[in-house]
């Protein structure tokens, strides 16, 4: 195995384990947000402003699984 | 494959100062966010108004509501500066998805070799810029903290003598200042550099109306970064003002 494939190898474990996490959190995230919604509909946009609120708290790990990502592909 | 530079690049230099290629696009949507602004300003006090105040103004009563369901009454005093925020970034990533941003190349002769490098490049997906926009964030909520509290009040939340679990909750809570300012960075960079690699590769693989849905979703993905930014913004603002309990 040479350095351009392992590089390679690299960048798709980092981004590929790193999505994993972020998945299954914002999976519960939204089956969470439309179960309080089916019981408690008036409060919808209190719901949808935590809701998007904490997608970006999960969403954050996997940008920064990206970064490292594209950092190692393109430097 | 196409060139992807992580980094923006340099077109020329004034003074010593490299003007790149995300300064430029900058510049302009900067030289339209002010034209907006004046007309927005004009057309307040005028008596017959234009289609564009009202959709303006709809777009802004929207993203009033929500600010005032996490701030209350303090609204007023911040909003100015959290819908700078939104509209700003709003505009930056949008600029980014324009025909020609990217793909204009030009000539620049760098080290005795010639680059083409593109003219115009978003500016949320050139590092330095969301790394300003963090720094302003978070500078801003320290300095709203110290206001509404005084410098007592506020330093009284990070450093807690009452037992050692408190102390080190405190000694917690000043790492995580710093590290909104990574979070915050690098979210908003790496949703728009993302979009913007992902919209290279798609249209150099399918160039014939495949890169159509990922430009709606890039469009999608705008809106939301800026109001996750802003709202992030008002969130931590909202908990550095608030008496500590």
């Amino acid at each position: 195995m040479n350095a351009e494939a392992t590089k390679l190898l690299a960048v798709a474990i980092a981004i590929g384990l790193g999505a994993i996490g972020p998945a299954l959190g914002i999976g519960m995230i939204g089956s969470k947000a439309v179960e309080a919604l089916g019981r408690n509909p008036e409060a919808e946009s209190q719901i949808r402003t935590a809701m998007i609120l904490s997608l970006a708290f999960a969403e954050a790990v996997a940008i920064y699984a990206l970064v490292v990502a594209l950092i190692l592909k393109f430097t | 494959m196409p060139e992807i530079s992580i980094k923006a690049e340099s077109i020329f230099h004034v003074l010593g100062f490299s003007i790149t290629n995300s300064l430029i696009l900058s510049a302009v949507v900067f030289t339209l966010f002010i034209i907006i602004a004046i007309l927005y300003t004009k057309d307040i006090s005028a008596s017959k108004k234009s289609g564009f105040f009202y959709i303006f103004n709809s777009l802004l009563q929207m993203v009033y509501g929500l600010f005032e369901s996490i701030l209350g009454k303090n609204t007023k005093l911040f909003f100015p500066v959290l819908s700078a925020f939104f509209v700003w970034i709003l505009f930056q990533n949008w600029a980014g998805l324009l025909p020609g941003v990217g793909s204009i190349l030009v000539k620049v002769e760098e080290h005795g070799r010639i680059l083409h490098i593109p003219l115009l490049r978003g500016n949320n997906a050139d590092i330095n810029g969301t790394l300003a926009l963090a720094l302003i964030s978070v500078i801003m909520i320290q300095a709203f903290g110290i206001k509404f509290l005084g410098l007592g009040g506020y330093l009284s939340k990070f450093f807690n003598f009452s037992n050692p679990i408190n102390f080190f909750v405190g000694f917690l809570d000043i790492l995580s200042e710093f590290s909104k300012i990574l979070s915050f960075t690098f979210r908003l960079f790496g949703n728009i550099f993302a979009g913007e690699v992902l919209m290279t590769i798609i249209a150099f693989l399918v160039p014939v109306l495949a890169p159509f849905p990922f430009l709606l979703l890039e469009v999608f993905v705008g809106i939301v970064q800026a109001l996750v930014f802003s709202l992030l913004t008002t969130v931590f603002l909202n908990m550095a003002i608030e008496k500590h309990h």
